[in-house]
Order: structure tokens, then C-alpha cells, then sequence
């Protein structure tokens, strides 16, 4: 398809708010039947460009042409009949309404203004059986999968006649057979004659379904490539601007004495079970201790109970020899702990205040930032100009509010905040969730750097790569209890699975060994 | 008295106090629909009730007996005017739904009662020139046995509140316009990208909640306090709202409520008649619609599901 015509073409499109340009001078093309994908980091403005494209936001200036034609999209409405369809991220769904009634909203099936249901769900399910993409009309969308919503989301865009699809990070709500599922629909569409624009910041999706990708960096178009020839790394590094190593690069560990010492320690849940049972744990100073594990199956109860955030029922721990069983959260923090929460939006920030007053969060009641109970405010203020630098958090400024801010850069000033009071042991739950290649990169480093400094760090992640990269021992937890304990460079993805899903250590051993040749050099391969 | 004539002056008493709830929940549904909070009804019914109120004493000797429907129609309008000051600052000017409905309920009586004073020289307008009084529903009370004790002397507003309701159902579940109200109430920019325009929307929930409520005053004047005073209203509006709630903001569910006010509204007035609360002191029974209102709102709220988008200002991305 190598003559094919353009189906879009955005020329020199710049996009200002404010000050702030959040497009500069973007040139973009999409040929008729292909997936183009378009990667940047978060906060690189893909979003806002292909909110340009589908009439939520109008350029500054510069040039929109749908096949061929110069256009002005001036609202959503407009897209529509251009034939331009976008299926949004957070997905823009009436949580009360049936799918059909999500499907023509703005576009009804009426007779002299009264709703035919049937007529709607009828032409749904022809769609839907079209395009292969099995939803129930009639079902209410609070009470359907996620994967679902997002097929009732695609034809939401058929519906209206859509040529041009735009998915906005698709998969990051997905499980991993969904998203298997999606790229087969992706494919299938094309097929049709329909044409994608996948926006993204995961390599691995682009290398599997699409033909074109334009990296996006700082609101300004880097390049288009062809994804057949071009490598993950490649294109990781124009993402980013500089070379990027998805190897975390660090020097053997140096353990010392330990910092936190856990002993049989029960936690009960919400709903009176033991979600941690009986679990004793050394983190030693020196060391990354990685905890592994299927969600739910104790680690985030383990982690709040260590912080103070849960109730203790029965154990001891005990962090730089001193007895925190059941202090106060403060009280703990004080005695050395560093947190960067799970929910970095929920427990970590304050997403209305100003950075300032979240950078100092854990130390606006002590000197020099509060004075006789009144805050110092040009102390507050200094405190996160330094750290905004010295931590590469980007933003407009200190004042603005924590919920302006990129998800990497939010995480980089909780991690600022925490890192700064020099804590003995540090907690990182999920930092990287979310993240794109260059802040997981940073992230990790700065995790590594801690232990380096002779501190504690615990990694708790889902991730097994991440897990496996940064620690030093991983402890792999099953129905709240730790069913083993390995040193990361002497296991593999493969025993970590087995463990995780519960089988004994020995049996996990034993299966891994059979094929152990064969095994790690595919793991070494696929970095 | 017997228990057929006590059953009809029941019946006929409650739906009488059931009237303005009726209409004013009504108007409470479709401007929360659309995802705007509108405590501003108790502001917009005493207006409604004002203006009902000198139009009656107006117009009486022209209209006759039509004068309290017409009645109706100048309390809507003046509904209409004072919702549109809520749309304006809510919609537009992003103000806080509660504040400019507070704003609205504390310049409405005010209003009013300066603007009686100016009029008739003294704080209550005096007994209005024609009234709802009680009527018999057209053929229905001839059915034996129910037909007295439902639809014999009883009142009008009442019965077309009950059939305003249903036509709002249809209009809320059954028509284009209703989807889209309720889309705008539930995920604004899901609208929004569909081509709906959101503030227009918000508008129209504004201002039928204005009609309404403005009606539900204009009968709060003419069937049951047969003048307009500062008392005339009184927490109505508010009552209404719990009404809304109660009925999970559907009309069907808010007529129910509002009939189950009025009820309790009545048996201060009809109580002395039924023998197990006759000797409860009336002040009680006075008190026990607001406290009803007040355990059904703490109880209820909760778990009533609302508008998802309610109260939230919505901004257009430019």
C-alpha cells in the first residue's frame, strides 16, 4: 500500500494555553487503512492533538486537511460528520444507560421525538455482529466489563459512521486477554477500510499491530518512522530524547544490619479476615526487597500496616530498633519511614493544593517551615523550588495545583517529598503504574540510589519485571503469607509465576530447572 | 361520621396538601436531571404564590371561575423568570448551585412581601377573589364505592398534578429530549462529544423546575391558604425537595412522595376525626411533616441514587 492517500493531515498545528504550548508545529499524516500510532510520554500532547482532531479543543493555528480537504473542526459534532470517531481513555459512557441507549445518544432512532428502543437495539446488534464486536443492547453499562464498555465505546464511533478511529490509550484499563482481544479489532477494522490512530506511550502494542508510528516529545513532532523497521529501543529513545536503558543499571548490593525487622505479624481486613498471616521479614539497610504478588493477596494491608495506616492485630515491628507496632502514621514517619503510596492520586497528593504545600506535607509542622504554629511560607516555598529542580519535577510553577501535573512528574514530587527527610527505610508501592519509559527509568534509578546510600527500600509491584529488575531479594507473597523468599539474580520470571500462583518453592524450583537452559535465554532475549 | 365519608375527607385532604409538592417535585426532577441542584424552589414558589395571588385579585371579575387555572399559568411564569437567574448564575457564571439557590430563597419572600405591602398596604394580600375549593373529577366519582372516596370533592390541582406527573415519565424515559436531559445530569462531556449542547440542556431542566415550582406555589396560594403572606409557603419547597429524593428523582417516585407528605400534612387537619390519633396534640402533628422530612433525608439520601454529575459546573473546553 505504498501510494495510498491521506486520509488526514494536520500541518504545523500549535496549540496554546496560556503560555503553555502543548502543541508545537505538529505535522501528522494518516494514510487510508493503516494504524498510526503516536507515541510521546504522558504529558507530551498527544491528547491535546487529538482532541484538536475531534473538535474538543481548536488550534492556535495551522492546517487540518480530511482527505484533502483543508477543514475547520469546530466542534465534536462537526468530527462526526467528517467521519472522525475517538474512543476516549476515561471512557465517555452514561453509567445508567443500556448500551443502545449510549450507542445513538445525539443520534436517535425516533418517531416524532419518542425514543424506538427497539429500532436502536436492532442496529446495534447488526453493527455489533458486523465488526465482531459482541455487546448486549440491552445491558446496562454499570453492570458490564470493562472490555465490554470499550466495545460499546468502538461502536458508539461506527454508529455514527466513523472512517477515521482514534483510540486513546486503549489498553490501560484492560486485562491482558483483553487487550489480546482488542488488537485482533484494531486489525479487523482496518481490514474493513477504516483507518486507526492508536495513541500510546507501550512499545510493545505499537510492534504488534501497528504500520506507522510519529513520536511526539514535548509537544513538538519528532519523527515518523515505519514500526517493521525500527526497534523497541529506537523508538524509546526518541520518545524520550536521550538513550534510555530498560535495564536498571546497579552495583552488587552491599546489605548491612537490618532496618526493619517484621515478626509474626497478622493484619485483618476490612471485613474481619487475616489478610497478612503470621509473617515475620528482614529489610536490610543496603538492600532492595522486592514484593511480589497477584493483587490482593496481602501485600497492600502488609505495606499499611508497616506505615501505620492499618491496625496491627497481633506481631511486632520494629523499624531502626524501635517498637512501631501501631504508632501513629506520623509518629512512624518520624522514626524514619518513607511512603510513596499505591494510589499516588488518593493517598499521595492533594490534588487541589499547590506543589509547594504537597512537597511539604510530612514537614510543614516542624522548623523552619512553621514558626510558633503559623506557616513560613517563604521557607515552604524554597524548600520545593529546590526540590522541583534537584528532582526534574516539570511544571508551570510551585504554585501550580498538584492535579495540573503529568502522572510521572506528580510521582517524582511524592518521591521528592519522601526522599528528602532521609529516611532509613523506604516504602515505594506501584510507583511506576502508569508510567512511561523515561519516568519508570528515573524512578528506579532514584530507588536504586536510596539503597545505594545505605537505606532500606521495599518495591512492591505487580509488575515481575519491575520486581525483578530493582530488587536484590524478592519475597513472593500467596493468600497472605510469604511463600518464599529468592534473590533476584538467581531466579526467572517462570519460578516467580509458579510462586505467585501458589505452588510449593520446591515444585517451583524443580519445574524451572527442567528447562532452565532454554528458559533464561529466552528471558535474556526478550530485554 | 362514617367511615365512607371519613375515607373521602382523608383522601380528598391529602391530595389537597399534596398538590403544590406535586408540581414543585416534579420541577425539582427535571432541573437535577439535568445535573443542577435547585434549592432556589422554595424562593420560586413563594413567587409563584405572590404572583398568583395578585393576579387572582386582578383578574377575578374578568376570568370567574377560570381565574385560579389562569392563576397557575402567571405563578409558572414568574417560575420561568426567577429559575433563570439560577441558570444564569449556575450554568454560565459557574456560581455554586447551593448559594444561588440560597440567594434565591432569600430574596424571593422579601421580595414578595414588599412588593404586597406596596400593593395592598399590609403584609398579607386578604382572601383572594376565587379559590380551587373542591370539585367532583368529571365522571370518575360516579364509580360506586371508590368513586366518592377518591374522585367525590376532592381536589383539582391534585388530580392534574397526577397526570402532569405521568407526562413527565413519558417525557423523561420515553423521548429524545428526556435521554438527553438525563445524559447531561449523569456524564456531561459524554454529551458533549456526542454533539449534545450541554448548556441548553441545563437550561431547559432550569427552567421547567421554574414552571413547576412556580405552579406549585400559585396552588399552595389559591387551594389552601386562599391569600399570599409570608407564611403562605413556608418550608413547602423544601418539603418538595425531599419529596424528589425520596422518589429517587423519578417523577412517577416524587408524585408518590409528594402524596405521602400531603397525607402527613393532613392529619393535623383531619386527625380529631380518626380515633387512635385524636388524642395526640395537634402541634405534633404539625411538626410531623418537617420531621419527616428530615429523617427521610438523612436516611435517605445516601442511599438514593442521584444524578451522577449533580451539582457540578460543567466547562466547555475551548
Amino acid at each position: 500500500m505504498a501510494q495510498t492517500a491521506n486520509v488526514i493531515e494536520m500541518i504545523g498545528i500549535t496549540k496554546e494555553f496560556g503560555t503553555f504550548r502543548a502543541n508545537d508545529d505538529v505535522h501528522l499524516d494518516v494514510k487510508k487503512g493503516e494504524i498510526h500510532a503516536l507515541l510521546g510520554e504522558n504529558g507530551a500532547g498527544k491528547s491535546t492533538l487529538m482532541n484538536i482532531l475531534s473538535g474538543l479543543l481548536e488550534p492556535t493555528s495551522g492546517t487540518i486537511k480530511v482527505n484533502g480537504q483543508e477543514v475547520q473542526i469546530s466542534s465534536p459534532d462537526v468530527a462526526n460528520k467528517l467521519g472522525i470517531g475517538m474512543v476516549h481513555q476515561h471512557f465517555m459512557l452514561v453509567d445508567k444507560f443500556t448500551v443502545a441507549e449510549n450507542i445513538m445518544l445525539g443520534k436517535e432512532k425516533h418517531r416524532f421525538g419518542f425514543i424506538d428502543a427497539k429500532e436502536a437495539e436492532k442496529d446495534v446488534q447488526e453493527l455489533s455482529d458486523r465488526y465482531g464486536l459482541k455487546v448486549d443492547p440491552k445491558a446496562e453499562i454499570a453492570s458490564i466489563t470493562v472490555g465490554m464498555q470499550q466495545r460499546a465505546e468502538i461502536l458508539k464511533t461506527l454508529y455514527r459512521g466513523a472512517d477515521i478511529l482514534i483510540f486513546d490509550e486503549p489498553t490501560g484499563v484492560l486485562t491482558p486477554q483483553e487487550i489480546d482481544e482488542l488488537m485482533g479489532i484494531m486489525k479487523a477494522l482496518v481490514k474493513e477500510g477504516k483507518s486507526i490512530i492508536l495513541i500510546t506511550h507501550k512499545l510493545d502494542e505499537i510492534k504488534a499491530v501497528a504500520d506507522r508510528c510519529t513520536v511526539i516529545r514535548r509537544g513538538k513532532s519528532i519523527d515518523t518512522v515505519e514500526v517493521a523497521t525500527t526497534s523497541q529501543q529506537e523508538l524509546a529513545d526518541m520518545m524520550v530524547g536521550r538513550s534510555v536503558s530498560f535495564k536498571v543499571d546497579k552495583k552488587p548490593a552491599n546489605p548491612q544490619e537490618p532496618v526493619l525487622v517484621i515478626k509474626d505479624l497478622v493484619v485483618k481486613e476490612a471485613r474481619g479476615f487475616d489478610a497478612v498471616k503470621k509473617i515475620s521479614l528482614e529489610v536490610k539497610a543496603g538492600e532492595v526487597l522486592g514484593i511480589a504478588g497477584v493483587d490482593g493477596n496481602g501485600q497492600s494491608e502488609l505495606i499499611q500496616a508497616i506505615t501505620g495506616l492499618t491496625k496491627v492485630d497481633s506481631g511486632t515491628i520494629t523499624l531502626d530498633g524501635k517498637d512501631i507496632t501501631n504508632l501513629k502514621p506520623r509518629h512512624i514517619t518520624e522514626t524514619g519511614l518513607g511512603h510513596i503510596p499505591e494510589d499516588r492520586q488518593k493517598y499521595g497528593l492533594i490534588l487541589p493544593m499547590r506543589l509547594e504545600e504537597n512537597i511539604s506535607l510530612q514537614t510543614y509542622y516542624q522548623k523552619p517551615y512553621s514558626k510558633n504554629g503559623f506557616l513560613q511560607h517563604d521557607k515552604v516555598k524554597e524548600q520545593a523550588k529546590r526540590l522541583i529542580k534537584e528532582f526534574d519535577v516539570r511544571t508551570q510553577s510551585e504554585e501550580s495545583p498538584a492535579a495540573a501535573l503529568s502522572g510521572g512528574n506528580q510521582q517524582k514530587a511524592i518521591i521528592a517529598r519522601e526522599i528528602d527527610r532521609n529516611p532509613s527505610l523506604l516504602i515505594a508501592a506501584q510507583p511506576t503504574r502508569g508510567l512511561d519509559v523515561g519516568a519508570i527509568e528515573y524512578i528506579h534509578k532514584r530507588l536504586v540510589e536510596q539503597r545505594d546510600n545505605g537505606k532500606g527500600v521495599i518495591l512492591m509491584s505487580y509488575e515481575l519485571d519491575e520486581v525483578m529488575n530493582v530488587s536484590d531479594r524478592i519475597a513472593v507473597m500467596y493468600d497472605g503469607n510469604i511463600i518464599a523468599i529468592v534473590n533476584a539474580n538467581e531466579t526467572n520470571e517462570k519460578e516467580l509465576g509458579l510462586l505467585m500462583a501458589g505452588v510449593s518453592p520446591e515444585k517451583a524450583h524443580e519445574e524451572v530447572k527442567k528447562e532452565t537452559g532454554k528458559e533464561s535465554e529466552s528471558f535474556v532475549e526478550s530485554k | 361520621m362514617n367511615l365512607e365519608s371519613l375515607l373521602q375527607l382523608i383522601v380528598s385532604s391529602s391530595l389537597t396538601y399534596a398538590a403544590p409538592l406535586i408540581f414543585t417535585a416534579l420541577g425539582g426532577t427535571f432541573s437535577e436531571r439535568s445535573g443542577v441542584v435547585n434549592i432556589g424552589l422554595e424562593g420560586i414558589m413563594v413567587m409563584g404564590a405572590f404572583m398568583s395571588a395578585v393576579f387572582n385579585l386582578t383578574f377575578f371579575e374578568t376570568f370567574g371561575q377560570m381565574t385560579p387555572w389562569l392563576g397557575l399559568l402567571a405563578g409558572g411564569l414568574i417560575g420561568v423568570l426567577f429559575s433563570l437567574i439560577h441558570a444564569v448564575a449556575t450554568i454560565n457564571l459557574r456560581a455554586d448551585h447551593i448559594i444561588s439557590g440560597t440567594v434565591i430563597n432569600l430574596a424571593a419572600p422579601a421580595l414578595a412581601v414588599f412588593l404586597t405591602r406596596a400593593i395592598y398596604g399590609a403584609a398579607q394580600t386578604g382572601p383572594l377573589g376565587r379559590s380551587f375549593g373542591r370539585s367532583n373529577i368529571f365522571l370518575l366519582h360516579r364509580i360506586p364505592v371508590i368513586g366518592p372516596i377518591f374522585f367525590g370533592n376532592t381536589s383539582g390541582p391534585a388530580y392534574l398534578g397526577i397526570l402532569v406527573a405521568i407526562l413527565c415519565w413519558i417525557v423523561l424515559y420515553k423521548t429524545r429530549f428526556g435521554l438527553r436531559l438525563r445524559s447531561v445530569g449523569e456524564h456531561p462531556h459524554a454529551a458533549e462529544t456526542l454533539g449534545i449542547n450541554v448548556y441548553l440542556m441545563k437550561y431547559s431542566g432550569v427552567m421547567i423546575s421554574g414552571l413547576l415550582g412556580g405552579i406549585g406555589g400559585a396552588i399552595q396560594a389559591q387551594a389552601i391558604h386562599n391569600e399570599f403572606g409570608i407564611l403562605t409557603v413556608a418550608g413547602q419547597g423544601f418539603i418538595a425537595m425531599a419529596a424528589m429524593i425520596f422518589g429517587k428523582w423519578n417523577p412517577l417516585g416524587a408524585m408518590g412522595a409528594a402524596i405521602f407528605f400531603g397525607f402527613a400534612h393532613s392529619l393535623a387537619r383531619v386527625g380529631n376525626y380518626i380515633p387512635i390519633i385524636q388524642d395526640i396534640p395537634s402541634v405534633w402533628l404539625k411538626v410531623l411533616p418537617y420531621l419527616l422530612t428530615i429523617v427521610i433525608l438523612v436516611g435517605v439520601v445516601g442511599r438514593s441514587e442521584a444524578p451522577k454529575d449533580l451539582g457540578n459546573t460543567y466547562v466547555k473546553s475551548k
